[in-house]
């Protein structure tokens, strides 16, 4: 397997568990498309300095050769991938109870 | 390219008060299982030689699996900050979060 399989791979992986497998999927949802749209273009960002100045380089058979912003195309399905699976299992944890509060020891004031 | 990561969103964590730093266990169990599917895929990318990084323009501390200390860091940092930006957006958008909690 090369880098475009494994990447479209996490990505179909990604979609199905949050769509399937974690309830309120992210993906039917405004906050994280919201989030996403923020991410983006820092992912970009980063994604051109890593790749335009030859800090990571690919090998040329593990990639399409689709590149945007200096980086393979695949970089953005294993960010997407990575973004939607870690935002899961943070929203799994909450609404299991688990730290639900972001300030344990203050009430909670909402204006 | 890390440090700009923590500075493009870890501003959220003090002017937001979103508190994630403070729920250090619910990062730890959402970062941990995903960021080691990725880290195994990393590992078998960089022993088949799908990338490779420039020596000369890194730490050069090479950490398990041949992975390098910066990848180990990028699979703690960039998970924060998209947990950070998620509970930044639904911080300023409260009524985001209740799709989240099915209330």
């Amino acid at each position: 397997m090369i880098y475009s399989d494994i990447a479209i791979t996490a990505f179909a992986i990604a979609v199905m568990a949050d769509l399937f497998l974690f309830k309120n999927s992210l993906l039917t949802r405004p906050a994280f498309w919201t989030s996403y749209a923020i991410i983006l273009p820092f992912q970009l960002i980063t994604n051109w300095w890593l790749t335009s100045k030859n800090i990571v380089m690919y090998n040329p058979d593990a990639i399409v050769g689709l590149r945007i912003f200096s980086a393979p195309a695949e970089d953005l399905l294993f960010g997407f991938a990575l973004i939607v699976g870690v935002m899961d299992m943070w929203e799994f944890w909450g609404r299991r109870g688990m730290q639900r509060d972001p300030n344990p020891n203050k009430r909670k004031k909402h204006k | 390219m890390l440090i700009f990561t923590v500075f493009g969103s870890f501003w959220l964590e003090i002017f937001l008060k979103i508190g994630v730093l403070r729920r250090i266990k619910r990062v730890v169990l959402s970062v941990l299982p995903i960021s080691l599917l990725f880290l195994i895929w990393d590992a078998y990318a960089i022993a088949q030689g799908h990338w490779f990084f420039d020596r000369n323009q890194m730490l050069g501390i090479i950490g398990p699996f041949n992975i390098p200390l910066e990848e180990y860091l990028f699979f703690i940092v960039v998970p924060m900050a998209a947990i950070m930006t998620i509970e930044g957006v639904t911080t300023v958008k409260p009524h985001w979060r209740k799709d989240e909690f099915g209330q």
